[in-house]
């Protein structure tokens, strides 16, 4: 192919970014090294990166595209007070003192920014359609949502990105996954890719660069849109990617560390011719329809393992595949569950709402209207972990925290919390939590704690009755 | 990085699916700043019956038979989950050299290389020859070839595998990755120049 024809062929978004950014292919070397505009660094993935650049004598190439942010380990109460967990501390720390060596921007533990990186990065501004970003957090896909390739890596490309400003990468397969329709009154983004999750399993996307496309997506909001891209990993896509149309320019606009005036109205030109082509082929095309899709509630311990709300917990001999059902009694032993339960049946102790996948604004606002008027049940202990210092601030502003802690919610600072349980915010052996995080696996919560994924709404309402209930049937107050 | 060209090992079988991250390295560990010594935290919510690092008898690593295992046997979607690459420090750590399975997480399948050890992907259908030539043949050693992408026994098996060149020259000559492409700079530059980057 000569290069006029290669310039004219149809593209997708993925192979656009990727073209943009290409800064060497060695001749018949199947990777490339790929330009990285912005890395992201949390306290947990990072200290061995900078450990390894001293010992290599070497600095972060550019400082000024890096931003940091303490999530992971941090406590969500009595911030006042010094870290009681001497490691964690000592890791917190780590991360400050490395950041001040090298010149790194750190939204420091009590700064009013400070929150989930994956939170705080595009709500900042760092995040940029038709640019490349990486992290050492498998969840970097969520900045897909804008329309750029972002995804996670290992410490050892932490590193790498510091150094260098560039990853080797080998490219991937590209899946769009379009959503025709609209999703139905009290199904969420949330509901949306848990289906599609349960759809093509665990790994029925890895080696993929995936873009969701359709109406249900181009419908969502910003924080809809990066709670599906968020959840890519989960499938076993790397990279999840969503166009960017006038709901992403306005969510963009006049963000601290965004392109500002004029430079921000060229930039959207720019933006605006990054959607795929209309010819552009997929390696893999998928479509569903959005009415198919109802509120979700996961059963067992992947996220590939959930059915409706209205379902029951199913029968391992139900699955085709040796495998699933292998996994599926392993799971249901763990959850102690009994197939054929209704799922509206399953008691809670705990409810969890928050993490990289939904802990922005309007979570806690779909979460509180349900709450508006009632009280978390008996026995069950609900916790709401905001997503960033500026999330906390904006629903206190609604008087949301209000509405929580009425209902009985602990109102809480923010930090990743319950979702990895590094922190003290965890589930007791065979305690069961219905979170709005992102995994469910085995001790994901705490050793011996069973989780239930599900969307903001539907952890509301379970803690207000103590088990499951089709959030589509809610009295309002 | 330490080098792998070949390695003759004994194989112990773990015969589950979707293996993630989170049951290679726990939470509580990641609390840590060094990269060395995972290895005894590997798998500990499975190994350990409690925090003092009482034995679970049952689990696959503890039995007598597969103590000096430095070949791990799985099945599909190995390493999915978190990105934490204490997963594929503590594998290194506690002695394997090699993983089988028949597909792996992207993440953990990259951060592997970067670790001295190496991830083979073999077919559903040569896994599971794998697993049944395991309980046949117990204690059961596989020699690992990466120079002519090789996995053979003493009992007839000779499976090619398939892995990138990159890679492949990567681990069999233990280099480092940023020194690799720090060879490039020249190129790094150019494309900082021409994109207005200082």
């Amino acid at each position: 192919m000569n290069s006029d024809s290669a310039a004219h062929a149809p593209k997708t978004m993925y192979d656009k970014i990727w073209d943009s950014h290409l800064v060497y292919q060695a001749p018949g070397d199947d990777s490339v090294i790929l330009y990285i505009d912005q890395l992201l660094c949390h306290e947990v993935t990072s200290p061995q990166a900078f450990e390894g650049l001293r010992l290599a004598g070497r600095k972060p190439r550019h400082p000024d595209r890096v931003m940091a942010v303490q999530d992971h380990d941090v406590p969500t109460t009595d911030r006042d007070k010094p870290i009681a967990d001497p490691i964690a501390r000592k890791q917190v720390e780590t991360l400050r003192a490395n950041c001040k060596e090298f010149g790194i921007r750190l939204y420091d533990l009590n700064d009013v920014e400070q929150g989930v990186i994956h939170v705080v990065a595009p709500e900042q501004g760092h995040v940029k359609p038709g640019s490349t970003l990486t992290c050492g957090d498998s969840h970097t896909a969520t900045h897909g949502a804008f329309g750029l390739i972002a995804m996670g890596t290992g410490t050892s490309e932490v590193e790498h990105v510091l150094a260098t400003q560039t990853l080797r990468q080998k490219k991937m397969k590209t899946m769009r996954i379009t959503i025709n329709g609209q999703l139905g009154d009290g199904v969420t983004a949330k509901d949306l890719i848990l289906y599609v999750i349960n759809k093509l399993t665990t790994a029925g996307g890895a080696g993929y660069a995936v873009e969701f496309a359709g109406e249900a997506i181009r419908s969502l909001t910003m924080e809809g849109r990066m709670t599906v891209c968020n959840m890519a990993i989960e499938m076993g896509a790397r990279v999840g990617m969503i166009a960017p149309d006038e709901t992403t320019f306005e969510y963009l606009k006049g963000r601290p560390q965004m392109l500002q005036g004029d430079e921000f109205d060229q930039a959207v030109e720019e933006w605006k011719k990054l959607a795929s082509d209309q010819d552009a082929v997929f390696d893999k095309e998928i479509v569903f329809d959005a009415a198919d899709i109802q509120p979700r509630v996961t059963w067992g311990t992947n996220p590939a393992q959930s059915v409706n709300v209205t379902d029951v917990v199913p029968e391992p001999e139900s699955f085709d595949n040796i495998e699933e059902r292998k996994m599926a009694k392993a799971a249901l032993e763990y959850m102690d569950l009994k197939a054929g339960t209704p799922i509206t049946e399953i008691k809670l102790d705990w409810v969890f709402l928050g993490s990289c996948t939904n802990g922005r604004i309007e979570d806690f606002r779909a979460a509180a209207k349900v709450l508006k008027g009632y009280k978390v049940c008996d026995g069950v202990r609900a916790i709401a972990v905001p997503g960033s210092g500026i999330v906390k601030r904006q629903a206190e502003s609604e008087g949301l925290d209000k509405i929580f802690t009425d209902a009985g919610f602990e109102w809480r600072e923010p930090g990743c919390s319950m979702c990895l349980a590094m922190n003290p915010d965890r589930l007791q052996p065979g305690e069961r939590c219905a979170g709005t995080s992102n995994r469910n696996f085995e001790g994901r919560m705490g050793k011996g704690g069973r989780t239930h994924l599900v969307s903001p709404a539907m952890a509301a309402a379970a803690a207000v009755m103590g088990h499951f209930v089709d959030v589509r049937n809610w009295k309002y107050n | 990085m330490q080098a792998f060209t070949k390695h003759e090992g004994l194989v112990v079988p773990m015969d589950r699916s979707d293996i993630d991250t989170d049951q290679l390295v726990p939470k509580q560990f990641l609390k840590r700043v060094e990269r060395s010594g995972f290895g005894k935290f590997l798998f500990f919510d499975w190994r350990y019956l409690n925090d003092d690092y009482a034995e679970n008898p049952e689990f696959e690593l503890n039995r007598p038979e597969y103590r000096d295992a430095t070949i791990l046997l799985a099945r599909r979607n190995f390493g999915c989950g978190s990105s934490r690459e204490h997963a594929p420090w503590a594998i290194a750590d506690y002695g394997f050299r090699v993983i089988l399975a028949s597909s792996y997480a992207d993440i953990f399948y990259n951060n592997s290389f970067k670790n001295g050890y190496l991830p083979v992907k073999l077919s559903e259908e040569q896994i599971e020859d794998l697993f049944e030539r395991e309980a046949r043949f117990r204690p059961y050693k596989l020699t690992v070839d990466l120079v002519n992408r090789r996995v053979t026994d003493e009992h007839g098996l000779d499976l090619t595998f398939e892995i990138d060149d990159f890679r492949r020259d990567c681990l069999l000559n233990g280099w480092d990755d940023v020194g690799l492409t720090l060879r490039y700079e020249d190129k790094i530059l150019a494309y900082e120049k021409a994109h207005g980057i200082v």
